[in-house]
């Protein structure tokens, strides 16, 4: 493990956990001005983590030891999932630890620790949510991995850099299975981060809510850190989906230190694309009832699971 | 201490079992003698064949033959790979459950304390017997005294319908599985009754029809002790009736037993596996766990909702099982070592975990008196032992790493990764379908495991005396460590656990995995392909989550106020206001509803009393058994017509039988 790689991989997590409220910035102004309204400017996330970070936190007389440890283990895993998925270079020592299956693993963790604070203080609002965000998540979750699958077959290896870097050596061909892949990949995207039409993140109704209700009882640096792993969380999807359809533009391990000076440009430019395709698709679609939710997924997991078919039929 | 002293230990510890049962009719009422002295004796006993089954996995396999059993068969044991991987699994997992067992029972609950330890021990004695027996004559010797054994466990508060009704079923599948057994073993005896050791079956030329005869009455025989879909209703009727040590000791071990003369039969004494055996076993194994899980995820029974998810784990094992042999018979064998390996690791995972959840379970209704999650609630604070050691307990099962669950899980999914190099085009097609049944299952377990734990442990209490619900004594908090620590361990030293698991891969299928790596880096094939550290996950995961805690109160620290949750502004929140078990059900009752038989009974809007119930029934006992049943009453009917009753009649009978067979033979 060299040096270079070493510092590559902090500069990358500095980056992720740095930029993601940037994004959750960019894809809220982007829905203004989609909706015709004017926007708050794109740092209000920065300036709302900085407001809640001040407060005084208030805690439910009930709410165990769990409880207050969740913000800080859900902003860990969201750190540590950083430091597997490539971003700006594909020449990272730490995501050999952990490949796609293992990554999907701590998503699913922080998302079991999520519910179980969501429980913990024992409302009504508290414990639908938990129901209805591990309800979301038994189905996107399955269709996540078939996703991974798929370019897991292309490349022939779990490990996101190399399937990154397989990807990124090929000359721009299109794979039939990856398109479909692609389309599941957003569908999941879109539900595992509380968005439109799966959820709607800027409601103010608790019976329609389901990342929220299980959060309403956090505040202050709490609350800080969820909202910011929640933003870390976009961030990370955005960038496992430039892994696994976009790789070009990332540094990889034969290129330089001054590689990046490139790969962090094309990433902006990326994210800012994929930012811009989350507000239009909310923009776009309504909120669905929560039951027709399934649908939504099941026909992701479906999607994904054509998409390996597809590869399979192909390949031979 | 010499390597081939370790079949003669093991037989010690079994006899020491028996003796130590024995002993307890010493002072069969006695809770101290039985509990003080002889379950912490037991577990000293399990700690010395956990020794004896790891060192056996790394010694050659040897043999003994005593001087007792049928005249012309003595009884034939040993000791190898296989047996040994399984005498740690069961002597590793005995330890905290006999030392929690220690502290459980109590005085005034059913049977006799004395008998009940003697049951125990017996049972234990038998499961070991089972896996040290190289001649179907003792195995089917030891499978029947485990079997009876367990029952009468089962059975021990036989004061209550329900629970003779369950030993009932339970008994009834086991001797189903029995006969299958037998004529499993019949079909593979060659000539005379030397024929019945293993060594013989092993070398006994069978032509591949009977062999696949032998291998689905296998199936069958030990599918029908495992819980394998269709034959699983005994088993959430029998685990949650019996006492939870119990419950523990059947779901962790026993189900494994039956998954040990599988393997032992179709890779050892069957010697040359078909590849399509897999087929159906990959088939059955998979839904057998979207069907677990669906069910545990419905149940308002704590203890049948674990009981519904070991049917679904046992479903995985089996289809790692198909897997492995449909790898093995198309001679991939590397790949047969890789999902093998993942069956044996989910194996022992499940041992740890499974026990630890029910043991927890025992504590919970010892402290309250209630199984119905309806009734639970915010448990972890009176019980913060029995609270915390469960919720490492089902972060493990519901497969999340750096836990033991995960691992297992990842081998799986690794497996299924590598399907596309079998040469059957048609089958290769299927196997997507498997693997997304299998993402489906381990994300479903997740859901229940949340809902599990969330109900009792967390939010309010449900019922006002939960509040007075006393912790556990310092025996059950050591038998709950340690399978807590079980969990953790086997999560983070996955390639100490892999290298024990190859040594019966050897034996079994004749060839390693391809594994490289040390001993905090997985790598089951090559280091492009897929790597996995748990330590360096959990070490950058901890440093991470310290950073963030640090980081946070040194930015602004602020005061910490306690207030009441947010009710919306309308005062009365009461625990009665969570979700309920059934609430909690609700969306998979929805979502998978074929699958369900559901009884649902909405009040009227002007009922005084409005009442809401639902009920969710297994389609296997009203649409399989139930006509199947009443298809053997009928026959016994028709068959009851010949009996008249009369002697002259039956003379009758006689003669005309004569007379058919003087026919044929004349002819």
């Amino acid at each position: 493990m060299s040096v270079s790689a070493l510092l590559t991989q902090l500069l990358a997590v500095a980056v992720s956990v740095l930029l993601a409220p940037l994004l959750s910035g960019w894809v809220m102004q982007c829905r203004a001005w989609l909706s015709n309204r004017s926007a708050a400017p794109i740092w209000q996330p920065y300036a709302r983590i900085a407001k809640l970070l001040r407060k005084d936190a208030v805690l439910a007389h009930d709410a165990t030891p769990l409880f207050r440890v969740v913000p800080y283990l859900l902003f860990g895993i969201m750190v540590v999932a950083a430091a597997i998925i490539p971003s700006l270079s594909t020449d990272l020592p730490f995501a050999q630890a952990a490949d796609v299956i293992a990554l999907v693993g701590l998503f699913a963790l922080a998302r079991v620790f999520i519910a179980l604070a969501g429980m913990d203080i024992g409302t009504a609002f508290g414990s639908m949510g938990a129901r209805r965000d591990m309800m979301v998540g038994f189905l996107a979750e399955p269709a996540l991995l078939m996703v991974v699958f798929t370019s897991s077959l292309i490349s022939g290896s779990t490990l996101l850099p190399t399937i990154a870097g397989f990807l990124q050596s090929q000359h721009l061909a299109l794979h039939a299975s990856l398109a479909f892949a692609a389309v599941a990949f957003v569908m999941v995207l879109l539900a595992e981060n509380a968005r439109i039409p799966v959820d709607n993140p800027t409601t103010h109704l608790e019976l329609t809510m389901i990342h929220e209700a299980m959060v309403l009882e956090y505040s202050a640096r709490h609350l800080a850190l969820v909202e910011w792993a929640s933003s870390l969380k976009l961030f990370n999807y955005a960038c496992i989906g430039f892994a696994l359809f976009l790789p070009w533009g990332m540094a990889s391990h034969a290129d330089g230190v001054l590689w990046l000076l490139v790969a962090l440009p094309s990433l902006l430019l990326k994210l800012a694309a994929a930012g811009f395709g989350i507000a239009l698709i909310e923009t776009l679609s309504a909120k669905l009832r929560i039951f027709r939710d399934p649908e939504f997924l099941g026909t992701a997991f479906l999607l994904a699971v054509l998409g390996l078919l597809v590869r399979l039929m192909l390949s031979h | 201490m010499n390597a081939s002293d370790l079949l003669p230990i093991g037989l010690g510890v079994i006899a020491a079992w028996v003796g130590m049962g024995l002993a307890g009719f010493v002072a069969p009422r006695s809770t101290r003698w039985v509990a003080r002295v002889i379950f912490p004796l037991g577990a000293l006993g399990s700690l010395v064949m956990a020794g004896v089954g790891l060192l056996a996995l790394f010694a050659a396999p040897q043999s003994l033959v005593l001087p007792i059993g049928l005249p012309g068969l003595p009884m034939h044991l040993r000791l190898d790979a296989l047996s040994g991987f399984f005498l740690f699994l069961l002597g590793s997992s005995t330890v905290g459950i006999s030392t929690f067992a220690a502290g459980y029972f109590r005085e005034g609950e059913g049977t006799a304390p004395g008998l009940l330890g003697m049951q125990y021990h017996v049972f234990l004695a038998a499961m070991s017997m089972v896996m040290l027996a190289a001649d179907a004559y003792s195995f089917m010797l030891a499978w029947e005294v485990m079997a009876m054994a367990s029952y009468f466990l089962v059975v021990s508060q036989h004061r209550m319908a329900e629970i003779r009704r369950a030993g009932y079923v339970y008994l009834l599948l086991a001797h189903l599985g029995a006969i299958a057994l037998l004529l499993c073993f019949g079909v593979m005896m060659q000539d005379g009754i030397a024929g019945l050791t293993f060594e013989a079956m092993r070398h006994a030329p069978l032509n591949p029809a009977w062999a696949s005869v032998a291998f689905g009455l296998a199936v069958i025989g030990f599918g029908a002790k495992a819980g394998l879909v269709p034959l699983h209703i005994w088993l959430p009727e029998a685990h949650p009736a019996a006492p939870s040590p119990v419950s523990a000791l059947m779901s962790g071990v026993m189900l494994k037993t039956a998954l040990y003369g599988l393997l032992r039969v179709s890779f050892d004494l069957l010697h040359a596996p078909l590849w399509w055996w897999g087929v159906p076993l990959l088939a059955l194994g998979l839904f057998g766990a979207l069907f677990g899980v669906l069910f545990a995820a419905v149940q308002t029974d704590m203890k049948r909702l674990l009981a519904y998810s070991s049917i679904e784990n046992i479903g995985i094992a089996f289809a790692a099982l198909g897997l492995a042999l449909v790898f093995h018979g198309v001679g991939l064998a590397v790949f047969a070592a890789l999902a093998l390996a993942a069956m044996l690791y989910h194996l022992l995972n499940h041992a740890f975990f499974k026990s630890l959840l029910f043991l927890a379970t025992g504590a919970v209704l010892h402290a309250t008196r209630q199984r119905s999650l309806g009734k639970l609630g915010g448990l972890l604070r009176p019980m913060p032992w029995v609270g915390w050691t469960a919720l490492i307990g089902t972060l493990a099962i519901a497969g999340l790493p750096p836990l033991n669950g995960f691992v297992a899980e990842w081998l799986l999914l690794q497996s299924f990764l590598f399907t596309p190099q079998i040469p059957e085009p048609f089958f290769n097609l299927l196997i997507p379908l498997g693997a997304a049944l299998l993402a489906l299952t381990a994300a479903l377990a997740a859901y229940v495991m949340v809902k599990f734990y969330g109900i009792i442990f967390l939010g309010r209490a449900r019922e006002p005396q939960l509040e007075q619900a006393h912790d556990v004594g310092w025996l059950e908090r050591i038998g709950l460590l340690w399978l807590a620590a079980g969990c953790v361990l086997l999560g983070l030293i996955p390639t100490w656990v892999l290298q024990a698991i190859d040594r019966v891969n050897q034996l079994v299928l004749g060839k390693p995995l391809a594994q490289t790596g040390n001993w905090f880096w997985l790598v089951p094939l090559s280091p492009q392909r897929a790597s996995y550290s748990p330590v360096m996950i959990l070490l950058v995961a901890v440093l991470a989550v310290s950073l963030t805690g640090l980081m946070t109160h040194r930015v602004y620290a602020g005061r910490l106020r306690r207030a009441a949750p947010w009710d919306c502004g309308a005062p009365g929140l009461s625990g009665r206001m969570q979700d309920s078990a059934e609430g909690f059900g609700q969306p998979i009752r929805r979502v998978f509803s074929p699958f369900f038989l559901e009884r649902v009974e909405v009040p009227r809007p002007d009922d005084a009393a409005p009442r809401y119930r639902v009920s969710v029934e297994d389609r296997f006992w009203s649409q399989f058994y139930t006509p199947l049943a009443q298809a053997v009453l009928w026959l016994a009917r028709q068959v009851g017509k010949i009996q008249q009753g009369r002697i002259s009649v039956y003379l009758l009978y006689s003669f005309l039988t004569l007379l058919v067979l003087l026919m044929v033979v004349v002819r």
